[in-house]
């Protein structure tokens, strides 16, 4: 809502030294969002003055028309003028600004020569004087004006004024009007407010253009009233154009121009129809399925039932409060006027806007609550401006349906404010700020409070105390120091995310937050199986980009995007993570999507039951994380060649996740898009799947323009939780000496080193030594020669330690000959030299 | 070896006489200064306080001696040993430090060579801005609550009191899953996490919420579609606006420094009526840039304030709509955005920068912020 203070100084009694500035202030204070302060014309430096043009010579020769003008700017010798615009006229008035002048943007205007002639100065276009985007050519002041050469135009055209800019909260539609700002400043700065539609019309017996409403609940107001006779050639006067141009509403014609300013003045939106394209009598009800209606904006629209309409005997004219129709639009020939001032229901209008999506002057308003009370003081305002300004004859009567409206009251302690804010205002203060704002207040301690008809958003105790709190000043509540309470900290989960990533960074990984909006191609570009339940994700309605309409059901695109993109801008030896959800729709055990969630009443709190149906329709929503890496892992430099990054610093990365959470993964050989199916680690605890970890698959490398040779792991974070909540138990810590035992073990090359391994505690466990044994370490792998074709060698140490006492030679070597055993019995193990 | 015999003239010992001593003690000195080097003065300590060196042997003598003579001609061989093994010790010990320095210098490395070998790593600043702000009501006590991203309709509006075709949803540009009837959509704020400690924790609560944000916006320098808000949630007896305005000081103190004011701005939220906007006093300018004649400030831009967050009591409505009597309790709200709050604290120019993954970004800011 943009409100020039010259219109606001109409309505309050502001001193005239208060700027636009101390108003926006106070204004912002009270809970009007003033977003920018215009100062019209404060750039502009005259003399700037009206002129008439007393001849015209058009000069040829140059690239366009330019005219070389006679001006009588009020002097006895008429100023010479170049003027590159066609659009005006020898007698016609225009604006020119004089040598010493200057425009918006320091455009100074001194005497020059140009295309041959002397130029004193310039005829200004709209734009050129900060008045509006005027369309081409320059200003010709239309003769109602009764503009004479030589008068100050910057007067004449209100070009100095300052303008706020307010953004409406949804809570204050009063405040989309001169009416509800004016009123909202006289309490500011506590001097008088004059309201605009303080007197309502006196009461007419007699009907006015005959019409019915079907649906109350749909209109809870309906006034028309008639004017005939409106001289169709009758101008807007200036003031009001030069306003409805501040408020940034174009002047079309004075009915058109007419109901927008009392629209911007009192809130009322209001629709003028030319009289004698009406056909019968009015009748506002809902839409039937499958009616069709053209709006003045040229769009052919079908209806929807819920639609309010106003319809006559043709059919829908306006759909109601949001648009008119073109075939009872005002034209510049109509002189038999309707004007409707209506009041309808504001969840319908904010659905039928929102279903054409079409938002309207007139839709903003009725969305946010316009005043049931101003319907008739607004149309008869109408008329009373066409009868002054066009000439038209005010027929008497008028249409008057009104639903009855159950009168809103809240009973309010009369300090309940007090303990809203933390503070005393006091009985008196509650009382006098509530009557500022409108509502009429009576109780001692208990105030029965009935809020003003403009103020449908006072419903609750809480609306009023905000109304005193913020009168009162939120700068003048005070700060109470924080109560200590009892908190738990973190939970084991949260914990485990912050180490995750804290380990993940120590590693050498950077951490990104991709977008989860991913595309219907990626699961091709992943090489998922076409039954992989990764396909199966949600779709938005509305995504921003058609290509990525899909929720992630993984984390890697995002990662391999993000790789990419620095690879792209030159770091080709990274590592990236990232810890967030991804979105696994549920289905039912036939294959259905799950039904959507009850949309639950708001009256009271939810049984468990509808809890559990609101969780039921949510897909699941796990914590993940993933890591890529690419180029080298260790860099190379003067300390010799570096080693690439690959599919162990992927699973190496598992395990340090997994660390964080105090447990082991068991790798294990899986064949897992879109992993390489040779190098693709499946992570486990126990019989719980934790995630993939390896080298890419080739294909998938390719189809996300990864460098060659690109990891990847992914582990199911929420999977590892169990295992964060546990206490550790502490190791007893034994100081006596260490006995080591190393084999070496020919096995197939098939035979992963983790059953090797398995084997070998196996038959430590088997011997009965399992507490002797500290550790196994894979300290060699070789392949050769000495192994024999298809096979080799893994050699180990084995640590043997006990807590009581230095272990004999015989123990040590009994327990490893038995590991030995196992493996050999497991696996095919041979001991190498054995 | 001579045997112990009364009738035995001491003098006649040459080795224990005293100008024999002397000079065998000189000897030994000058050997000792003139061994230059470890491995000399190895050999010396052997030829002069080894098992055969003159004195060790003049030593045995004593035995042999009278009773009368053992004392003195002991008191004379023993001080020419101490002598003897104390310069062997300090000798030593100055060889011993020629040797190191000399070692030590051929050993020394060029400690500028860089040692680049490892990539580094980081944490998004976003994630250590946000557990930062978060920590900081955790350290009040508060606890940490979080709720799905796609979220029922019920929870991200409903519930918080946006009715439905109100305006004030028109506020927050949606996703929805598709279909239009699924009543799911991607969470607009981190409200339904409110609604969601309220339902399932007991009363009192005081909760803090961290997370993901989505709104149709597209990306640009200040805006987009995926981002952060951080929220507070207090609801126990008696709590006011006071309280509110306490805790957001005791945030602005913990974020950003001691002495700073907030202030509140009247406002619109359909989940907390009173609402707020607060803005708190520049941390870096403290305001002076918006006196006459102050220097400008970038992170204010000048104006002294910077805008925090969104603010307010709860409404009672949303106290009904999860179960709890708004007769008895009363709560505050409070809430911001965390990439705003990384791009003015820390001078983030343009959103992109947060969202690419690019790791000079992220590098930046290490393991913590």
């Amino acid at each position: 809502m943009r409100v020039p203070i010259s219109w606001l100084r109409e309505y309050v009694e502001l001193p005239p030294e208060v700027t636009a500035r101390d108003v926006a202030r106070e204004l912002i204070a009270a809970g009007l969002e003033v977003e920018t302060i215009d100062e019209l014309g404060a750039d502009l430096t005259g003399p700037i003055v009206v002129g008439r043009v007393l001849a015209i010579e058009e000069l040829t020769g140059f690239k366009k028309p330019i005219r070389h003008c006679q001006v009588d700017v009020g002097n006895p010798e008429p100023q010479s003028i170049v003027c590159g615009a066609t659009n005006f006229a020898e007698g016609d008035l225009v604006v020119v600004i004089l040598p010493g002048g200057e425009l918006p943007g320091g455009f100074k205007i001194g005497a020059r020569k140009t295309y041959g002639r002397m130029s004193e100065g310039m005829i200004c276009s709209e734009r050129e004087l900060g008045l509006g985007d005027g369309h081409e050519g320059i200003l010709v002041l239309p003769p109602a004006y009764g503009a004479e050469p030589g008068q100050d135009a910057v007067e004449l055209l209100q070009m100095r004024d300052d303008v706020l800019d307010i953004a409406i909260t949804p809570d204050r539609g009063y405040t989309a009007s001169i009416r509800g700002v004016a009123r909202e400043t006289a309490t500011a700065f506590s001097v008088p407010f004059r309201d605009p539609a303080a007197e309502p019309p006196p009461v007419q017996a007699e009907d006015s253009y005959p019409a019915s409403v079907a649906d109350p609940a749909a209109c809870a107001r309906y006034v028309l009233r008639e004017v005939q006779g409106l001289d169709p050639a009758a101008a807007s006067p200036i003031w009001m154009t030069r306003r409805l141009q501040k408020c940034g509403v174009r002047s079309i014609s004075l009915a058109v121009d007419v109901t927008n300013y009392l629209m911007l003045e009192l809130g009322q939106p209001l629709h003028a129809w030319d009289r004698g394209k009406l056909q019968g009598p009015i009748v506002v009800r809902r839409a039937e399925s499958g009616e069709r209606m053209e709006t003045l904006d040229h769009v052919e629209r079908s209806l929807d039932p819920e639609d309010i309409l106003i319809t006559d005997e043709s059919g829908p004219v306006n759909i109601a409060g949001v648009m008119g129709g073109l075939t009872t639009e005002v034209d510049e020939k109509s002189t038999d006027i309707v004007i409707e001032a209506a009041h309808f229901s504001a969840e319908s209008i904010a659905r039928t806007a929102r279903r054409h999506k079409l938002h309207s002057d007139s839709s903003y308003r009725f969305e946010r609550g316009v005043d049931p009370e101003l319907q008739r003081k607004a149309a008869d305002a109408a008329v009373r401006l066409l009868a002054e300004l066009g000439g038209a004859r005010i027929l008497p009567g008028e249409t008057n349906l009104r639903a009855p409206v159950e009168p809103v009251t809240i009973t309010i302690r009369a300090d309940h404010p007090d303990k809203v804010a933390g503070m005393t205002y006091g009985r008196d203060t509650v009382v006098r700020r509530l009557r500022d704002v409108g509502c009429e207040v009576s109780g001692d301690d208990v105030l029965t409070v009935t809020p003003p008809s403009w103020r449908p958003d006072l419903r609750d105790p809480n609306d009023l105390a905000e109304e005193v709190i913020r009168l009162e000043g939120y700068e003048n509540i005070p700060a109470r120091a924080p109560r200590s309470v009892a908190g738990r900290g973190l939970t084991p989960g949260q914990r485990l995310r912050r180490r995750a990533g804290r380990a993940l960074a120590a590693a050498g990984y950077a951490e990104v937050l991709a977008y989860p909006f991913v595309s219907e191609s990626d699961g091709d570009a992943l090489q998922l199986p076409a039954d992989d339940p990764r396909r199966r994700a949600l779709r938005l309605a509305n995504p921003l980009t058609g290509d990525e309409p899909l929720l992630r059901t993984t984390l890697l695109p995002g990662l391999f995007r993000a790789l990419a993109r620095n690879v792209g801008r030159g770091f080709g030896d990274v590592a990236l993570f990232e810890i967030g959800l991804v979105y696994r729709p549920k289905f039912t055990s036939s294959g259905e999507a799950v039904p959507p969630p009850p949309r639950l009443p708001v009256d009271r709190g939810p049984t468990a039951e509808e809890l559990a149906a609101i969780e039921a329709a949510l897909p699941d929503q796990p914590v993940r994380v993933g890591a890529v890496l690419a180029g080298e892992h260790d860099l190379p430099g003067w300390w010799g060649a570096g080693r690439p990054a690959n599919w162990a610093d992927a699973i190496e990365a598992a395990r340090i996740v997994a660390g964080e959470a105090g447990v082991e993964l068991e790798v294990a050989a899986d064949q897992h898009a879109p992993w390489h199916p040779g190098r693709c680690a499946a992570l486990r605890v126990g019989d719980v799947l934790i995630g993939h970890a390896g080298e890419l698959h080739p294909r998938v490398i390719k189809a996300f323009d990864l460098p060659p040779r690109t990891c990847a792991v992914e582990l199911e974070l929420t999977r590892l939780e169990p295992w964060a909540a546990r206490v550790v138990p502490a190791p007893a810590i034994t100081t006596y000496p260490v006995a080591t035992q190393d084999v070496a073990l020919i096995v197939p090359e098939s035979v992963p080193a983790a059953e090797v391994e398995a084997a070998l505690r196996a038959g430590v466990d088997r011997h009965g030594a399992a507490d002797l044994l500290e550790s196994i370490r894979l300290f060699d792998l070789y392949t050769g020669e000495q192994a024999g074709e298809g096979n080799k060698s893994l050699a180990y140490t084995l640590r043997f330690r006990a807590a009581d006492r230095t272990l004999t030679v015989e123990e040590t070597t009994g327990a490893r000959d038995a590991a030995v055993a196992e493996a050999a019995d497991r696996v095919g193990a041979v001991l190498r030299g054995g | 070896m001579s045997a112990p015999n009364k009738s035995y003239d001491p003098v006649e010992v040459t080795a224990l006489h005293p100008d024999e001593v002397a000079r065998v003690r000189a000897d030994a000195l000058a050997a000792i200064d003139a061994a230059s080097s470890l491995e000399e003065l190895k050999q010396v300590r052997l030829a002069h306080a080894g098992d055969r060196s003159p004195l060790a042997l003049a030593n045995r003598e004593i035995g042999a001696l009278p009773p009368h003579a053992k004392a003195d001609a002991g008191k004379r061989v023993g001080g020419a040993r101490r002598d003897v093994s104390e310069a062997l010790k300090r000798r030593q010990a100055e060889l011993e430090d020629e040797r190191d320095q000399r070692v030590l210098v051929e050993e020394a490395v060029d400690v500028t060579l860089p040692w680049d070998r490892a990539t580094r790593g980081a944490r998004h600043p976003l994630t250590t801005i946000a557990e930062r702000m978060t920590d900081v009501f955790v350290s009040m006590g508060f606890e940490i609550v979080e709720g799905p991203e796609v979220e029922a309709e019920w929870f991200n509006f409903d519930a918080l009191n946006f009715p439905p075709a109100h305006p004030a949803r028109e506020m927050q540009d949606t996703f929805f899953v598709e279909s239009e009837e699924s009543g799911l959509v991607l969470r607009t704020h981190t409200s339904p996490v409110q609604i969601r400690a309220l339902l399932g924790r007991e009363l009192p609560v005081y909760v803090v919420c961290a997370g993901k944000t989505f709104r149709t916006d597209e990306l640009d320098a200040t805006h987009s579609p995926v981002f952060h808000q951080m929220e507070g949630l207090v609801v126990d007896e008696g709590i006011t606006m006071a309280d509110l305005r306490g805790a957001i000081g005791a945030f602005v103190t913990g974020m950003f420094g001691e002495g700073l004011r907030t202030r509140f701005r009247p406002y619109y939220f359909p989940f907390t009526e009173p609402s707020a906007e607060v803005d708190m006093e520049c941390f870096v300018c403290r305001g002076a840039s918006a006196e006459p004649g102050g220097e400008p400030c970038r992170t204010c831009r000048s104006e002294g304030w910077i805008e925090l967050g969104g603010c307010g009591m709860v409404n009672p409505r949303v106290l009904v709509a999860c179960g709890v009597d708004p007769e008895r309790y009363s709560g505050w709200a409070f809430g911001l955005g965390v990439e705003r709050t990384l791009m003015f604290r820390h001078g983030v120019e343009d959103m992109h920068d947060m969202v690419e993954g690019d790791v000079r970004f992220t590098r930046a800011f290490g393991m913590e912020i």
